[in-house]
């Protein structure tokens, strides 16, 4: 097997408040190879955009990786000097963030959002940086792109702008891009546009993609892997048809019937009881464990991650396993 | 674009006629007209001759259209102390009140932002908390007191610089000058800083806050993301956001600078216009008075103006919008 | 924006800033906790502000106790004498009855004690100013906001073309043509100060207005004024009392400023901006403390309600709030 492109190991990454330490990423590790789309799929508040940041070394104080590697290529990120996470950021990892309307500098004009971007990273003249942008411009299915280089951010669309945050991440040709719930704000139809794009870049360019959202739906279209996150840790990892089709883990079989789609009209929607723990102050082990039909007194223990069935599940007690004994009996 | 200047151009000229009314009123209805154009110690035949000569036996309405008359010509009255007109004595001393307040104004800024922008930068630092004690004091002391403890220091304990006074002039582009020679220099230092002290904290501030605002902004986060260097984040992503507030401050600040001006030009026998004004309110010449009002409130019209069109220059989104408009 | 990007389902990080020494944190929240009590004590978490409460606390009760306090009353002029003038701080009195701690000026009299009375006139005049500024501006605000329509026009104009003129040259300008005397500069003062008011009881009177406490009372028939005054005031409150606390530093200095350029208040009445410009002639000969004992008295003065003020700034602003 070839090497992956990004492998992370026991990823912990907490905040230092005033009320305490939040652990927001506690013990996270997934791997992705290149031209794979991995899926991170979590409500908020369970960790899914910090790893993502964390990844960058973007985390802002008072948060800090406390453990865990992050290895690109073999290359461990987190031994790298800040001038060297420079070379990195932009060139060999990109990221789209959320809402394009505030990534972008309102000032600034897009060409000179994207010349920078390029020269950042290579000492090239501003007449080539230009002609670049203008191809990835082309490249994200933007029409007229020398109108749009000399424009603002605010004169765009929001799926416009989305896409120029995506034309910006190809620039530098990165190994992997990290999208942060990048189509949330926006139409569905734009949604699927931007979605369809994506996919097509990454095979063609052979670009491992992360993608972070709360809406399976898209993971369903889109990914390869997916891994699901609960209160800062993977419940569940594993190809997006095995997932998707037996969930293991009772809050990724929550999430899946809880999207309406999948209810019959007349019966009242599926919901997960309870909120999600704060982070401040989780219970002690298993953090679904409150909100969770099949907990037992094993479950005040941490569950381990356990590979069964060529998945990774973080439960004393994953559906089919136990329920194909119960069947089996 | 034009529509815009024309519109604001039409609005400076109504708000002009209106204070021009209001000083007008001031003069002539409120305050004794008598007392206020004509010099009281002129005898009883020469009062009434003068009130003849004004029209102030005229109506109300008439007397104002001459005086917006005589205005538009130039005329604003003559000084009871100097037997010049007026305007041309405000005129002779205004080169020295906008040296000092232009000066007041680049140290406020030359020094304000980089300070501003390190304490906003490491809020926590120690450089960064004396920085804002500073700007703190710097707001609460009276321009007046630091005025004389600046002269308390420099001039009398240690010698270095003049008390007062303002230094020998050379003619720039028409306009006599002090600060082309070191001795004028010397003069222009003390009462620079002391009106510069106000507005260099306010500069700090709001560089300060502009830039803690900007640092946890998506927009540098992504420029972060995007490899830039830190020189480059700040240099131009953070700064040219924060600019927009901090020129639009200043720039009104300086009519400000203009009217406290009077108080240090006042301690430091500074010969401005603000000097001018003191000295005349207190031998009552008020033609002096008058044409120094007007002059001011036109300063101030025309500073909104301009910080207004630069505003829109700026701020590309204020720009379109009101192109669209 | 998510708000598990930074610091999920936990309160943000201490606002830092000069004034929070520890990044003080308030009391464990509390059912019985009066919003009263929370803002005492969030007040009460920077010390430096609690600092500048002490400082002012023990100026005001130096200006109220002046006559108790002072060894000598500097305007009666049976206790001056002449031969005790311009001394060091320090010296004695020429009849050797009592020592002069921060020396005398050119009549005699002793900075002390002049400064004691002179505080007394300056806060004086700076309360009694803001206090009617804050009752003219506030009622014209909520006026404003009330009514709407051409009475909100109105009065807005006029304050903002006011507040954009500098309130010295307003004041300077007033004061020439009314004169000196304690009532004109308080006019002078008022007149300068009430747009601040105004404009900022406008303000949060707009918002308020929109909330249903004021359908409610507006369905009971109530009197307009009771519903202006009893209902809408109470809830606009926070943001003027951070603007008056700061504006009576800013009339206090205003006051000095005025006096110190001879157009304020007459020489029966010194506050301390007289105070000190009449010790500015004596500074170039070296005898400074004429000017600069009384400067240090304003000062703090100043400097410790600029304190209290932005603390309670920070702690009234509902945007700060956890």
């Amino acid at each position: 097997m070839t090497e992956a492109t990004l492998r992370v190991d026991n990823l912990r990454t907490h905040f230092f408040t005033r009320h305490g330490v939040v652990k927001a990423v506690d013990g996270v590790g997934f791997e992705v190879h290149a031209g794979r789309v991995l899926g991170l799929v979590g409500e908020s508040g369970s960790g899914k955009s910090v790893t993502g940041f964390s990844i960058l070394g973007l985390v802002d104080p008072p948060g800090r990786i406390v453990a865990g590697s992050i290895l690109l290529q073999g290359r461990d990120l987190r031994t790298l000097a800040p001038a060297e996470w420079r070379t990195i950021r932009g060139n060999r990892i990109a990221m789209i963030f959320q809402d394009p309307m505030m990534t972008l500098n309102p000032v600034l004009r897009i060409d000179t959002q994207m010349i920078e971007a390029v020269r950042a990273h290579d000492p090239v003249s501003v007449q080539t940086a230009r002609a670049r942008a203008r191809d990835a411009l082309g490249r994200v299915g933007i029409p007229s792109p020398d109108e749009r280089l000399a424009a603002y951010p605010h004169q765009f669309s929001g799926g416009m702008r989305q896409r120029v945050a995506i034309a910006i991440a190809l620039l530098n040709k990165p190994d992997l891009i990290i999208a942060d719930e990048p189509t949330t704000a926006l139409d569905v139809t734009i949604q699927a546009q931007i979605l369809a794009e994506a996919q097509k870049l990454c095979r063609e360019s052979g670009t491992a993609l992360i993608w972070i959202t709360h809406d399976l739906a898209v993971i369903a279209g889109l990914a390869d892997e997916v891994c699901v996150m609960y209160a800062g840790r993977i419940v569940e990892r594993g190809t997006v048809d095995e997932v998707l089709d037996a969930p293991m883990h009772p809050y990724t079989r929550g999430l899946l019937e809880s999207v309406p789609s999948r209810n019959r009209r007349g019966v009242p929607l599926a919901q997960i009881p309870g909120m999600t723990p704060s982070l401040v102050n989780l219970p002690p082990g298993c953090a679904f464990r409150e909100r969770c039909s099949r907990a037992t007194e094993t479950c005040l223990t941490d569950p381990p991650l356990y590979f069964l069935d060529g998945r990774h599940v973080r439960c004393f007690h994953p559906i089919h396993v136990e329920d194909e004994a119960e069947a089996s009996k | 674009m034009l529509v815009y200047l024309i519109r604001r151009a039409t609005q400076s000229v109504v708000v002009l006629l209106v204070m021009s009314a209001l000083v007008f009123v001031g003069v002539y209805a409120i305050g004794n007209p008598v007392d206020i154009l004509i010099n009281p110690n002129a005898d009883q035949a020469d009062i009434e001759r003068a009130i003849k000569g004004l029209g102030l036996d005229k109506p109300l309405w008439e007397q104002y259209l001459v005086f917006l008359k005589q205005a538009l010509l130039g005329d604003l009255g003559k000084s009871f102390v100097f037997n010049v007109p007026a305007l041309q004595l405000i005129l002779e001393r205004m080169p020295a009140t906008l040296e000092l307040a232009v000066t007041a104004m680049l140290i406020a800024i030359v020094f304000g932002i980089p300070l501003g922008l390190w304490a906003g930068l490491k809020p926590d630092s120690i450089a960064g908390q004396t920085i804002m004690t500073v700007s703190i004091l710097g707001f609460s002391l009276p321009t007046f007191w630091v005025g004389l403890m600046l002269i308390m220091v420099f001039s009398v304990d240690l010698g270095w610089l003049p008390s007062s006074g303002r230094g020998p002039t050379q003619e720039l582009l028409g306009v006599p000058v002090s600060f082309l020679s070191w001795d004028g220099i010397k003069h222009l230092i003390m009462p620079a800083t002391n009106l510069a002290l106000f507005n260099l904290a306010l500069v700090i501030r709001l560089t300060r806050a502009g830039t803690r605002e900007a640092l946890v902004q998506d927009y540098v986060k992504f420029a972060r993301a995007k490899g830039l260097s830190d020189a480059r984040v700040i240099g131009v992503h953070v700064l040219k956001n924060i600019s927009i507030p901090i020129v639009t401050v200043t720039g009104l600040q300086f009519g400000t600078l203009i009217a406290f001006a009077i108080v240090t030009e006042t301690i430091f026998a500074w010969p401005g216009m603000g000097k001018l004004l003191i000295d005349s309110i207190h031998v009552l010449d008020r033609p002096v008075i008058v044409a120094y009002l007007l002059i001011i409130v036109t300063f101030f019209i025309v500073i909104n103006l301009l910080v207004d069109l630069a505003y829109s220059l700026l701020d590309p989104r204020v720009r379109l919008a009101d192109a669209k408009a | 924006m998510s708000d598990e990007r930074v610091t999920p389902d936990a309160a943000p990080p201490p606002h830092p800033s000069p004034w929070n020494g520890e990044g003080g944190g308030s009391a464990q929240a509390n059912a019985e906790e009066t919003p009263f009590y929370r803002i005492v004590a969030d007040f009460a978490a920077s010390r430096i502000a609690l600092v500048g409460l002490v400082i002012f606390a023990v100026i005001l009760a130096a200006a109220l106790f002046a006559p108790l306090l002072s060894p000598q009353n500097p305007y009666d002029l049976a206790q001056l004498d002449v031969m005790d003038s311009r001394l060091a701080p320090g010296a004695q009195s020429a009849d050797g009855k009592f020592t002069f701690w921060l020396g005398t000026d050119d009549q005699g009299r002793d900075m002390l004690s002049a400064i004691f009375y002179g505080l007394r006139i300056s806060i004086g005049v700076g309360v009694a100013s803001t206090l009617c500024a804050l009752a003219i501006g506030t009622t014209l605000g909520l006026l404003a906001a009330f009514f709407g329509g051409r009475v909100d026009s109105l009065i807005m104009r006029v304050a903002d073309i006011q507040l954009s003129f500098p309130a010295i040259l307003i004041a300077l300008i007033l004061l020439a043509v009314l004169g000196q005397g304690v009532d004109k500069i308080i006019v002078a003062l008022v007149a300068v100060q009430w747009a601040y008011y105004a404009r900022t009881v406008r303000g949060s009177a707009l918002v308020e207005r929109r909330k249903e406490y004021m359908d409610a009372a507006a369905c009971l028939a109530l009197p307009t004024r009771r519903i202006v005054f009893r209902h809408l005031l109470p809830n606009c409150l926070p943001p003027l009392i951070v603007v008056a606390t700061v504006q009576v530093a800013a009339a206090i200095t205003l006051e000095a400023t005025l006096s110190f350029l001879g157009l304020g208040l007459p020489i029966t009445e010194p506050s301390l901006g007289l105070l000190i410009s009449n010790g500015f002639t004596y500074l170039l000969s070296g005898k400074y403390w004429i000017s600069f004992f009384p400067g240090i008295a304003l000062l703090v003065t100043i400097v410790s309600i600029n304190l209290v003020g932005d603390q309670l700034r920070d702690v009234l602003n509902p945007r700060l709030q956890r």
